[in-house]
């Protein structure tokens, strides 16, 4: 199984549109982002948008990373879903950069999932999630 | 030096249990070898010809004497009694099996090191100046910067799929010793007209095959901004760089395609974004860090007296030692580059010799040079003759700092899969013709930089005589290029013409040298001299 999702909301029912399509759709509320398409095209529109799937073709493509950054930064509180080569070492930077859900093209061990997720107890640098930097532990 | 707190330790010690985890998964075939091959490359493991490479990460080049004496105990344990240092200021094991790495790396945790993004497309090991805390002209120690960097861009989760590698290094004075405009990122530390320390960022540097030299992006970056700086620069390059040639992916193409005035307006643009989301580390983390690096309690009223009666010895002190900022101390350097060695390799029992002194005689402090050379920082000068004296009982006391000897090398096709052609006999050659001493010293300083393939890990764009090894129709061949520079007159190297044969290169190396004899004004170095008259007169020389 590749669906991991980490959020308490019902899952969006509407299927994601291309970008393209969704900025001609004014009641669209499902989007798909591929690589290399540019995140902040969407930020106008990211009160009515409840699913944003970010496409990662390749694993080492890491463009998703930044685009779940600028889109979490920008306010957006909807489902974001990596989508794709998703595979268990990215993960937990996935998670750290706004990802709430994962769609992977791969079956992943729950069990190397949870571990994967859970392998590092603190983070040294701010990210899009709620971990506290190890410098702030540090002075309090 | 920086030592690590709980959190720093819980850090490296679950990295090691995460790539047994990895290595595990591989080997029950849970990933294959292509998912699997970026995850041991972050932990610095690549397969080469004949076995598996470690390279070590040593933090802006600093090593106390527990941390190299593990170095020694690994060559012993799980390589064939030695190491290779190399120009990012690491430590490179050439025969190492896979399923002793997870142990390695538990080995070096214990003593507060790591292969932490050491390869694969993510940021590199921060290098520095060797000399920091030591050179008489440093504004200030450029190591806690390095220190703190580290921290932050280890495990960046934006940052950790990157198009390509990303170096960084730091130095803190107007003399370049660490090679930073061939960087990705430079960073000089500078004071503005109001006193506040900062940064001079220059990006878009790089080696390989496509060379260029960093620009002047910005020429005053407040210290506490940094992090915010370099996070807006990677994020520009992550967004935008290509993805579909992985020979274009450094981030000096992207800068060479936007052009420099559209890359500079893009990255102040992120450079805001990043200001506001406040993730800078405070001036309190600045100051903690900091306190590890203030100067080691340095003796008053020592005697500047050294007593120069061996020949030998008073050679060595000319050739090796550099001036340092606290009266009666010296700067020590390490040649690694003895006449017919391998440079930058050395032996476990030298690296305990090396690390016997620096406890005894540097305040316990060891640094790793771009020229794969070592450094005892801190030699009260009335010293220098024991240490000089270990030294050469352990065969680590040749006087060639900056001379035709001192080759820079990269391991090769004696080693390395991407090599076209072999490094290391180049330069035993080069070495061997220029073995005499005198003729050495009447050359003066002369930088040879060799690399067995394009991928530059030789710095032959950077050498004042760099060579590059291809493959032509199947035998090896070497191109002469003349007149680059790592220093603080960054330049790069020009090929002169058609290639030779490795002795060939060896000959035309010489014909260069003899040129640069002939024409050379009193005072000037061989660079000095190519750069007053050209390439032209060196051809002529060199094919007649």
């Amino acid at each position: 199984m590749g669906n991991f999702r980490y959020r308490d909301d019902q899952p969006h029912e509407e299927p994601a549109v291309t970008l393209d399509a969704f900025l001609e759709q004014p009641d669209a509320t499902a989007v798909r982002l591929e690589a290399g398409e540019d995140a902040r095209q969407l930020i106008p529109h990211l009160d009515r948008l409840q699913l944003i799937e970010v496409s990662f073709p390749r694993f080492r493509d890491g463009r998703g990373f930044s685009s779940a950054r600028i889109l979490r930064e920008a306010g957006y509180k909807g489902e974001l879903r990596a989508e794709g080569d998703v595979l268990i070492d990215l993960l937990f930077f996935m998670r750290r950069c706004g990802f709430d859900s994962f769609a992977s093209q791969h079956s992943l061990n729950p069990v190397d999932v949870e571990a994967a997720l859970n392998r590092y107890s603190n983070v040294y640098q701010d990210a899009t999630d709620e971990a506290v930097p190890i410098w702030k532990l540090r002075h309090g | 030096m920086y030592r690590y707190d709980q959190y720093d330790q819980a850090m490296v010690d679950a990295r090691v249990e995460e790539f047994r985890d990895q290595t595990r998964r591989r080997i029950a075939g849970d990933i294959n070898d292509d998912q699997f091959k970026p995850l041991r490359l972050k932990n610095g493991l690549y397969l080469q010809l004949h076995a598996y490479m470690l390279r070590v990460a040593i933090p802006y080049g600093t090593l106390n004497s527990v941390q190299m004496r593990k170095l020694a105990h690994i060559a012993r344990t799980y390589d064939r009694g030695y190491g290779h240092f190399t120009t990012r200021q690491n430590l490179q094991y050439h025969w190492i099996k896979l399923e002793q790495a997870p142990d390695i790396l538990a080995e070096l945790a214990t003593v507060e090191m790591h292969a932490i993004q050491t390869s694969g497309e993510s940021i590199r090991n921060i290098s520095a100046d060797q000399y920091a805390g030591a050179a008489a002209d440093e504004i200030c120690d450029p190591r806690p910067w390095a220190e703190l960097l580290r921290q932050a861009t280890t495990f960046h989760p934006e940052f950790s799929y990157l198009p390509r590698k990303f170096k960084i290094a730091v130095i803190s004075s107007k003399e370049d010793r660490a090679a930073l405009r061939w960087h990705d990122c430079a960073l000089r530390i500078v004071r503005n007209e109001a006193g506040e320390e900062g940064f001079e960022v220059y990006a878009g540097g790089g080696m390989g095959r496509t060379p260029f030299i960093a620009f002047p992006i910005r020429d005053f970056c407040p210290a506490n901004q940094i992090f915010s700086y370099l996070q807006a620069i990677l994020r520009v390059w992550n967004l935008h760089a290509r993805r579909d040639n992985i020979h274009k992916q450094r981030m000096k193409i992207l800068v060479h395609e936007l052009g420099e005035e559209e890359f500079r307006r893009q990255v102040e643009e992120e450079f805001q974004t990043f200001l506001a989301l406040g993730t800078d580390f405070p001036q309190a983390e600045y100051d903690r860090i900091a306190a590890y690096f203030t100067p080691p309690p340095f003796e008053t009223g020592l005697s500047e007296e050294i007593d120069r009666s061996d020949p030998e010895f008073a050679l060595w002190v000319d050739r090796q030692t550099v001036r340092h900022k606290a009266p009666g101390y010296a700067i020590a350097n390490i040649s690694l580059k003895p006449v017919g060695g391998i440079g930058g390799d050395v032996t476990a029992e030298q690296m305990e010799v090396v690390a016997d002194l620096a406890e005894r005689y540097s305040f316990d402090d060891v640094r790793v040079t771009h020229a794969q050379n070592l450094v005892l920082p801190h030699v009260r000068k009335q010293d220098l003759y024991a240490v000089w004296g270990a030294l050469a009982a352990a065969g680590l006391a040749d006087a060639n700092l900056d001379l035709v000897t001192d080759v820079i090398a990269c391991p090769g096709l004696d080693y390395c899969t991407l090599a076209n052609a072999r490094s290391i006999p180049v330069a035993q050659k080069i070495q061997q013709r220029f073995a005499d001493m005198d003729r050495q010293l009447d050359i003066g300083e002369l930088k040879v930089k060799i690399s067995g393939c394009i991928n530059a890990c030789g710095h032959h764009h950077a050498g004042q005589i760099g060579i590059l090894g291809v493959d032509r129709k199947g035998t090896e061949n070497y191109q002469l290029l003349l007149g680059g520079s790592g220093a603080e007159d960054t330049s790069q190297a020009k090929i002169t013409g058609p290639g030779f044969d490795e002795d060939g290169v060896v000959d035309a190396v010489e014909r260069t040298v003899e040129r640069y004899r002939e024409l050379r004004e009193p005072g000037e170095r061989f660079l000095d001299t190519y750069r007053r008259v050209g390439l032209d007169p060196f051809k002529e020389a060199i094919y007649g």
